[in-house]
């Protein structure tokens, strides 16, 4: 952690934001090159959430819970050489706050989180000709009744705690949503040594069929996806197609789940209820949301992907429509890890290349032309996978008047139906006016999806606009105003780095 | 370092492995699924989303508080204050 309080400015030829991934990749690219690199990341181990891991001296074996652990240690091993050659610092422990363009590069305001800094509040102000900007996702959430309760969490949560912690947050599980993401989570919590009642998936799966083709060009996911299937078959978990958790019952803590099955159009099918008793853990997930708050901050062009999420657009070499900014990862369209290293080593490469660090040669050229076939093949397979798992459209059958949506500001159903109805509130800033939905602590960010549904934003310019003003907040992560007012007070003479 | 390292939680004392982050260690040791009331319904919370971005986890840590507990890597000494005490 870095704590030293008199620097307040750096300069460096390219910043990379997110050690995740794509984060890894672009930071190892960019210096490899001969460029300085910053890389700035918000945990104070590199992996990202996707390599998310406990300390070694914790852990001996941290690689047992995870996918691809080899890809990652050798990328930490390349990280560890640049920092040890001073080629890159490792800012690790602080967010990124605001992002804006500059008369000369980007500018960033970076902040140390608090719960990782001991007191220390200081803001860091970052110049550069070019940033890589890699900030992952986290999962994607629709409300549900009980989805409050102590006991609930995010499916990717659950797996977090899992890798982490090596034990799992509850004793049975149900995970319930949409993706084969729900698989890898469940087979995390049996690994963990917790049994799983079921694995509720909305969608039937007859959605990947047409895609075949698209699914066979990254065969290792299929074959993770075997493993899962295989361990799930093992302990004789259920895969309940076409199932949604409908609504979750306990008193001081989940204790009890209630599933239905959905029709085509995801409504809940009445009478076809089963209850899962004993159950002290629920894992949702209804794929991921990319965190895009600071590509709207530097104001850069964004679209709607396939799967609904805000994601900025980017040309071949992962360059935005803001001069000197990159974008690699999640960011870009959800497509998991395998993308988001050859992206980040695309965007890692060429915002050195822009920066003045120019590598050329067979070598440069074969590994970028692997590189571009590694992201296109993932990309269709992603492709695939977010036609196969939508979001049902009838999801709000399971809603009643009271169940919760805005978790923060504890907004019911019932208000933000009155709101669209009667106040026409027709999309999430208008709700958050007239009902405080988004507006609290997270800002938007666990009921954000279910807002945009809700706001009845169809087309997709008008749910691009929705989704941005969803993504709109001052400060990509929540500061306190004391904090604020301290580094103001502290931004007196700055001292030379 | 040691196997295990103390911590304070609404004053009574729990020992635990040191890898655990302040949630996991309210569940895991302290047996602890919710340690703050809403503001509203008085419902009551633990931890969600588990990776900094929900803020349904907030405890105060060694008189600090609305800290995400989620975050916080547990360290010996440390004092955890809740605002809900013994909730099972």
């Amino acid at each position: 952690m870095s704590k030293e309080n008199s620097v307040r400015q750096k300069h460096c030829d390219v910043v990379v934001i997110g050690a995740g991934p794509a984060g890894l990749a672009a930071a190892s690219q960019a210096s490899g090159a001969g460029a300085q690199v910053l890389l700035i990341d918000q945990s104070l181990r590199p992996g990202g959430q996707f390599w998310r891991h406990a300390s070694e001296e914790h852990d001996a074996d941290p690689g047992r819970w995870h996918h691809g652990w080899n890809t990652y240690t050798q990328l930490a091993k390349v990280l560890e050489r640049a920092i040890g050659t001073g080629r890159v610092e490792h800012l690790s422990g602080h967010h990124v706050l605001t992002g804006e363009r500059t008369g000369t590069g980007l500018g960033l305001t970076v902040q140390p989180v608090p719960e990782l800094a001991d007191g220390v509040r200081g803001l860091i102000t970052v110049e550069a000709p070019a940033v890589v900007l890699c900030p992952g996702a986290y999962d994607r959430q629709l409300p549900v009744p009980g989805w409050t309760l102590p006991g609930v969490m995010a499916a990717g949560g659950v797996q977090a705690f899992i890798k982490t912690q090596g034990a799992a947050p509850g004793r049975r599980a149900v995970l319930a949503g949409t993706g084969p993401f729900l698989l890898s989570a469940a087979a995390s919590v049996i690994q963990a040594g917790g049994e799983v009642a079921a694995v509720c998936e909305a969608a039937d799966l007859t959605g990947w069929v047409p895609h075949g083709v698209a699914a066979a060009l990254v065969p290792s996911k299929g074959l993770e996806g075997a493993e899962y299937i295989s361990l799930l078959a093992k302990h004789r978990v259920p895969y309940l197609r076409r199932t949604a958790v409908t609504a979750i019952h306990g008193e001081q803590r989940a204790e009890k789940v209630t599933v239905s099955r959905l029709d085509r159009h995801g409504a809940v099918v009445a009478g076809t209820e089963k209850h899962f008793n004993d159950v002290d853990l629920v894992g949702l997930g209804w794929g991921f949301v990319p965190q895009s708050e600071l590509v709207v901050q530097f104001g850069a062009q964004t679209r709607i992907d396939i799967d609904g999420s805000l994601i900025g657009v980017v040309d071949t070499r992962q360059h935005s429509s803001v001069e000197g900014l990159y974008l690699a990862g999640e960011i870009t369209g959800v497509a998991g890890a395998t993308a988001a290293v050859a992206e980040g080593r695309i965007a890692g490469y060429a915002a050195a290349w822009m920066a003045g660090y120019r590598v050329r040669g067979a070598r440069q050229a074969a590994a970028a032309q692997r590189d571009k076939i590694l992201r296109a093949n993932h990309r269709a397979f992603a492709r695939a996978m977010h036609t196969a798992h939508p979001l049902p459209a009838g999801w709000e059958s399971w809603m009643q008047e009271e169940t919760t949506v805005c978790r923060c500001e504890e907004v019911p159903y019932h208000r933000i139906r009155e709101s669209t109805e009667t106040l026409s509130a027709q999309e999430p800033r208008g709700l958050k006016g007239t009902t405080r939905t988004g507006m609290g602590w997270c800002q938007g960010r666990i009921c954000g999806a279910a807002a945009i549904c809700l706001a009845k934003s169809s087309g997709d310019q008008r749910k691009e606009q929705a989704a941005r003003a969803v993504a709109k907040r001052p400060l990509a992560a929540p500061v306190r105003l004391s904090d604020l007012a301290e580094s103001r007070a502290q931004t007196r003479p700055l001292k030379a780095p | 370092m040691s196997e295990t390292i103390t911590l304070s939680v609404d004053g009574e004392e729990i020992t635990i492995e040191p890898k655990r982050t302040v949630a996991a260690a309210l569940m895991l040791a302290a047996e602890r699924p919710a340690w703050r009331r809403t503001r509203f319904n008085n419902e009551p919370r633990g931890l969600f989303c588990g990776i900094g971005v929900c803020f349904d986890c907030l405890v105060t840590v060694n008189g600090e508080a609305s800290l995400r507990a989620c975050l916080i890597p547990a360290e010996d000494g440390m004092v955890i204050e809740t605002s809900e005490r013994g909730t099972r």
